[in-house]
């Protein structure tokens, strides 16, 4: 994305930000954003300012979540929730090809896929981040993967500074957040001035945000405001619920192999495979093939798979890793250490979600820092 | 090339509700397609046309409760290329499998009027225990599109997808909210085997296990959790005792609850 060399800012009111989604929608994008449902903010299509979670907030730990009624009108004020925009670019289940069969042979269709631009409402520092990993993976490397790339390209995003720090977040250990600072084409940042509507700090970070930005109705920002917006994001990243000390942690983790920890973890550690599936980076899959009973069609398809599953690491003969610790250990040590030697950068943003939404609340940042505390005298091999 | 035979099949009842069969005629879309793949040979629940053995594949639905099943059930392996064993009861022994914990002498004294007629087993035990079973597949009752995957599988001499992980993937696939962190609902879906697509939880009910166990069932750690939200040990050595009571992970954790 191209960033505009702009230091203005301009304010929108909630009919401004309301006049957004319009003016995106109006332009083709599929607008994409924070909702209320089932007891939770989840991402969902949106219509308009009216679908946002209003005067809602989270009470966020280890395997524990819960809405709770804010005292003002705030659009934004929470965390992140148990979905990513990862269901968007990296769908769930994908269909990659079907055949069918014919007089002589068969043949195969895989339509090229055509899927209207995305603009994602809402998207926190920490996710941008996690976006620019899964663009690592899918797109930098030697294999690009074309469905990624479809539903990546076009995509708009409209970043919004975190106004509150979840019980689980710890993007400041990571350097991820709280404050976006590129990958966007809008930022915005919630200010809530008293009794009265929240209005928005909104920047620029590409020329179609900029070109976007100016056609709302708005007004140019005041020094203050903009320091009231400063103010947001300094006091969020002084009220992180968790914190990871990531100084050295691949060699820390990857000496520590034998640690007894992983014995502890895996005790706790259901495999169900929760965390994989709320992480935001997590990328891995499985492909399937579906034949029907006539023997006419058949189709493959991807969907996410975990490390956590048997089936991820079966050849011929078994599982490689057939116990929970060594599914825990591949998963954090992935995650924390070899994803750096991997895609140089570490596969973990700082969300919070894998602890959260662990059904017995393990929490990754316990588990480092047990082993940084009583790292384990081993020899190198 | 000239037309292959149609495989037969045949459709077999054992100590069972009929659930799991009657999902076959459940598959109102398919069944024409169903029809149109195989021979529906033995099927009594459906028909009462009987098309003599032996068959391609059998489906057995129940578990053996009674010295007459545990003959029959060798006839009916005897007869059929692949053996395919759908539900609960025939994969784990179903809910009468309580009775592996109970005295049914006790049982059959309390609830019969001439307990003398009664001819029953001490135990309620899945098909796998009596006859080399080619595919098992799990639920109470079964799921009708992994029934129809199954039987697509074997025309096409393939594996069938039916993985065995946790009811919480399909239940993240689906873009669920998670029942027992958002809501405090307890939910067996972590230690329970996928196949459903995650009923329950997507109509914000916690998961009851239908399922049986999954491939590394960690219901020790579970518990736990259940017990933070409430369960007390009686509801604890209940609540793995249901459709698959003797699975064994979850025998083992009912009983490690004092049942």
């Amino acid at each position: 994305m191209d960033m505009v060399q702009s230091d203005e800012r301009s304010i929108l009111t909630r009919a401004g930000l309301d006049a957004l989604i319009g003016t995106l929608a109006a332009r083709g994008y599929r607008v994409v954003g924070p909702k209320l449902r089932d007891q939770a903010i989840i991402y969902d299509d949106i219509a308009g300012v009216g679908d946002l979670p209003a005067g809602w907030t989270d009470e966020q730990d280890g395997g524990h979540y819960r809405l709770e009624q804010r005292d003002d009108n705030a659009l934004f004020g929470y965390a992140v929730g148990p979905h990513s925009w990862k269901k968007y670019l990296h769908p769930p289940r994908l269909q990659l090809w079907s055949a069918k069969r014919e007089e002589t042979g068969f043949s195969i269709s895989h339509e090229p896929e055509t899927i209207p631009p995305f603009a994602f409402i809402g998207v926190r520092a920490c996710e941008i981040q996690a976006i620019a990993i899964q663009d690592r993976v899918f797109l930098e490397g030697p294999h690009v993967d074309p469905h990624y790339q479809v539903r990546r390209a076009g995509a708009f995003i409209v970043a919004v500074n975190c106004g509150k720090a979840g019980g689980t977040c710890f993007c400041v250990s990571m350097g991820t957040g709280p404050c976006a600072k590129s990958g966007f084409d809008i930022a915005l940042t919630e200010l809530l001035p008293g009794t009265s509507e929240p209005i928005y700090v909104a920047e620029a970070g590409s020329e179609k945000g900029a070109e976007i930005l100016s056609s709302l109705p708005g007004r140019a920002a005041q020094p203050a405001e903009i320091e009231a917006a400063e103010a947001v994001v300094t006091h969020t990243a002084a009220a992180m619920g968790r914190s990871l000390e990531t100084a050295g942690i691949r060699d820390l983790l990857m000496s520590n192999l034998n640690h007894p920890r992983w014995d502890d973890v895996a005790e706790r550690c259901l495999a169900c495979a929760n965390c994989t599936m709320v992480c935001p980076t997590c990328f891995c899959t499985s492909v399937e093939d579906a034949s029907d009973l006539s023997g006419e069609e058949a189709s493959r398809s991807r969907r996410w798979d975990s490390c956590f599953t048997m089936d991820f690491s079966f050849i011929h003969g078994g599982s490689v890793r057939a116990s929970t610790k060594s599914r825990y250990r591949q998963w954090m040590t992935h995650k924390l250490a070899t994803w750096i030697d991997q895609f140089d950068t570490s596969g973990c943003v700082g969300c919070g979600r894998c602890i959260t939404w662990c059904p017995v609340g393990i929490d990754l940042t316990e588990e480092a820092r047990a082993i940084r505390d009583a790292p384990a005298q081993e020899a190198k091999p | 090339m000239a037309a292959m035979p149609k495989p037969k099949l045949a459709v077999w009842k054992f100590s069972s509700c009929d659930g799991c069969q009657l999902t076959l005629l459940d598959c109102e879309d398919e069944l024409l397609a169903v029809a149109g793949a195989v021979e529906i040979a033995y099927f009594p629940e459906a028909t009462r046309g009987v098309v003599k053995g032996p068959y391609d594949v059998s489906l057995v639905e129940g578990s053996i409760t009674t010295a007459h099943d545990a003959e029959r059930i060798r006839a009916v392996r005897k007869q059929s290329k692949a053996v395919i064993t759908i539900g609960a009861c025939a994969t784990a022994g179903g809910i009468q499998a309580l009775r592996n914990f109970a005295d049914v002498a006790a049982f059959t004294a309390i609830v019969y009027a001439r307990p003398d007629f009664i001819s029953t087993l001490a135990t309620s035990t899945p098909i796998a225990a009596h006859v080399p079973v080619d595919f098992e597949l799990r639920g109470c009752p079964i799921d009708k599109r992994q029934l129809i995957e199954v039987l697509s599988a074997f025309l096409a001499g393939r594996q069938p997808v039916t993985p065995a992980h946790s009811t919480c993937v399909d239940c993240k696939l689906a873009g669920n909210v998670c029942v027992m962190v958002a809501h405090g609902t307890p939910c067996l879906g972590p230690v329970t085997h996928a196949g459903c697509g995650a009923l329950c939880p997507t109509y914000n009910r916690g998961c009851y296990g239908c399922f049986g166990p999954m491939e590394s069932p960690n219901a020790k750690s579970l518990s736990a959790r259940l017990s933070a939200l409430g369960m007390d040990e009686r509801a604890l050595s209940r609540v793995y005792r249901t459709f698959n009571a003797a699975a064994k992970p979850f025998a083992d954790e009912a009983e490690r609850h004092g049942a």
